[in-house]
């Protein structure tokens, strides 16, 4: 699978990837995507990363370990749970909140963070166990 | 992104309206703990120092918070919170009755002492690979099982802590512990499927999942709808994961290749979450169709509880012994559920209640044992009772727990259930309890009389870790914490009989559990 061509284009495809992935992560409250399948597109562009040019480059690239990743966005999604905690609401309540930036007024949601934090759990679990199998399969 | 502003619909009808009390997230901090606690494991994973505290002190968050809420459901009945605000049944409902907030409780108290043992069980390398993450992730999918009042939620958790479990079961790699889990998580997936597609068709049906709407609407479709058939599927996937005849066959294979406070966790834990489920099904869901499958249950009993204590008594390793005892523990919950009447439901569950605490107590003590006598086989350890005689007298009174007799915590279930059997005129089924009672102390009295009593084994084994047996001081410890609570039950009963009664009462007449989820005379 190491050819140049592959080789040459698997960083330009991965970062398109994964950019790609985080839009389709934000244009998923009211639009098809979400967490779920944005971080599917992440996992596998770090898997075509990993087939390119081995599992080392992308340990390093992603420097926290991916099941670190998906602790974090399991974290993050139950903690986005308890935010309802201070407005007296039951747990996963959204809430949602407006923030005046550059003039630009950006609404949050307890909901954005709770699908970031699925976003993590999945890129996290997939990239563990893709870049594990291609780890076994150069020994 | 859409603006909130923008959104012209009006979601004000469809939400709980007024405030939730902070008293009232008791019902989600057992669940809801033991998950923070898990993903920031996961998080500092190579920090394997920071684990066994972090992972004690959310457990031990998770155990109190379950007390309060138990202590909370008991004096002023169902506690109930519907996520995101939506009413129900259309948002998911937790909802915490006396049962499933007493077995929430025993359940994080096992879990809890099963942390401080692990500190001597699960090395560096063991904790590396997650355990205690995956403790408390399956820790979260059990409490999650008993707290939720949702159908679909129940089996989500269900697949939480199996999924954890077989983490936990590989955790080391060797070739029969991938043995024991190949077969473990084959049969429970299968499990697991029937009571997806079971749960598919009870929605067809009825058009909900909340199991107090199903409850509710229950009367009404029994004329037309496939209840018995649900009941019956319901009947075969909780029975197979609670291990009952003739569906037992993963639980031997499996339960003693993993470590022993994996074994311990899994024997105290998860097959009770099965019962759990038969209870909450059959009594409250389809208390009709109980009615017409319980001979079926019954003789399902009788075959759990004879047959398991059989296997025990053809075994010569103590893990499979206990394993073996596990199952028939089952059966005898089992025939309450077959009896179906107040007492024997009752006495039911304080057995649930015992067998949490017993069965991890005996698998904790085949760990000491192994560590004191160097092996788990009966033909190869001899003369415990010398060189350890505290051990001996802790063994002493597990046994006499799990066969029921007095002064520990099985006595009063068994004499419950017997009463109850006789009172139904089922003399068969009581006479089952009290064989497999009998053939219980035969079967432990022999792990006693040769491991503890027997001055010499034929065989001598090699000692290689004969020095490995730190701290002793700890693992009595982690024993007597279990130990104690069982003599309580045995010595002082009234609390808990009280609290089992309750939890029977409310099982058996659903009112109070429906009025909390659909207040009277408020919305649908």
């Amino acid at each position: 699978m190491r050819t140049v061509i592959f080789r040459t284009t698997a960083p330009y495809l991965t970062s398109l990837m994964v950019l790609f992935s985080v839009f389709v992560l934000l244009r998923g409250h009211n639009e098809p995507g979400g967490g779920f399948i944005g971080g599917l597109i992440a996992a596998s562009a770090f898997a075509i990363y990993g087939i390119a040019c081995g599992v080392a480059p992308v340990r390093r690239a992603l420097y926290f370990h991916p099941m670190g990743l998906a602790g974090f966005g399991l974290f993050l999604s139950a903690m986005s749970g308890f935010v309802s905690l201070a407005k007296g609401v039951p747990f996963l309540t959204g809430i949602w909140t407006s923030v005046n930036l550059f003039g630009v007024s950006l609404d949050l949601s307890t909901i954005l963070f709770f699908d970031i934090g699925v976003y993590f759990v999945v890129v996290g679990s997939i990239t563990s166990i893709a870049l594990a199998l291609e780890e076994r399969e150069r020994d | 992104m859409a603006a909130p502003g923008a959104t012209s619909i009006d979601t004000a009808a469809a939400h709980i309206a007024g405030a939730t009390a902070l008293a009232d997230w008791l019902v989600i901090a057992p669940v809801a703990l033991p998950i923070l606690g898990g993903a920031l494991l996961l998080m500092v994973r190579h920090r394997t120092r920071v684990h066994a505290v972090l992972a004690f002190l959310f457990l031990f968050a998770s155990f109190l918070s379950s007390a309060f809420l138990l202590a909370r459901v008991v004096s002023e009945g169902p506690l109930v919170m519907t996520m995101g605000r939506w009413l129900p049944p259309f948002g998911i409902t937790f909802n915490a009755d006396v049962l499933g907030a007493t077995f929430a409780t025993a359940a994080t108290f096992v879990a809890t002492v099963a942390a401080v043992f692990a500190l001597r069980d699960i090395n560096v390398t063991g904790r590396r690979y997650g355990f205690y993450s995956f403790l408390l992730l399956m820790v979260a999918g059990v409490d999650g099982a008993f707290l939720t009042g949702d159908i679909f939620n129940l089996y989500v958790w269900f697949e939480v802590f199996v999924i954890s479990s077989f983490g936990l079961l590989v955790l080391g790699s060797e070739r029969r512990q991938i043995d024991g889990a190949t077969k473990y998580a084959v049969l429970n997936l299968v499990a697991t499927t029937v009571f997806l597609i079971t749960t598919g068709m009870l929605y067809g049906t009825f058009g909900t999942l909340n199991m107090a709407d199903i409850a509710r609407k229950a009367e009404g479709l029994r004329e037309t709808g496939p209840l018995m058939t649900i009941a019956t599927l319901y009947l075969l996937a909780f029975g197979m994961k609670a291990a009952a005849f003739p569906l037992n066959y993963w639980l031997p294979a499996s339960y003693h290749t993993p470590r022993i406070v994996t074994s311990a966790l899994f024997g105290g834990l998860l097959t009770k979450v099965g019962i759990y489920a038969l209870l909450r099904t059959m009594m409250t869901l389809f208390p009709v169709e109980r009615e017409v499958l319980s001979g079926l249950i019954g003789w399902i009993a009788v075959a759990t509880m004879l047959l398991g204590i059989l296997g025990a008594l053809a075994q010569s390793d103590v893990r499979r012994i206990i394993g073996f005892v596990v199952i028939s523990g089952i059966g005898v919950m089992l025939s309450g559920l077959a009896l179906g009447t107040p007492l024997g439901v009752t006495g039911t569950i304080l057995y649930a209640v015992h067998s949490i605490l017993v069965m991890t107590a005996l698998y904790l003590l085949a760990g000491l044992m192994h560590e004191a006598g160097g092996s788990y086989s009966l033909h190869e350890t001899a003369g415990l009772y010398r060189s350890h005689p505290l051990l001996a007298a802790m063994a002493l009174l597990l046994v006499l727990a799990a066969a029921g007799l007095p002064p520990l915590s099985g006595l009063w279930p068994k004499v419950m259930l017997v009463k109850a059997s006789i009172e139904s005129g089922a003399w068969w089924l009581a006479s089952a309890i009290l064989v497999s009672s009998i053939l219980t102390v035969i079967a432990l009295g022999r792990v006693f009389a040769l491991s503890f009593w027997r001055m010499d084994a034929g065989e001598t084994v090699e000692r290689t870790d004969a020095e490995r047996a730190i701290s002793p001081g700890a693992g009595y410890g982690v024993l007597a914490a279990l130990i104690v609570p069982a003599i309580a039950i045995g010595v002082y009963p009234e609390p808990f009989l009280r609290l089992a009664a309750a939890a029977a009462a409310g099982l058996a007449d659903p009112a109070s559990y429906l009025d909390a989820v659909f207040p009277p005379g408020g919305g649908s």
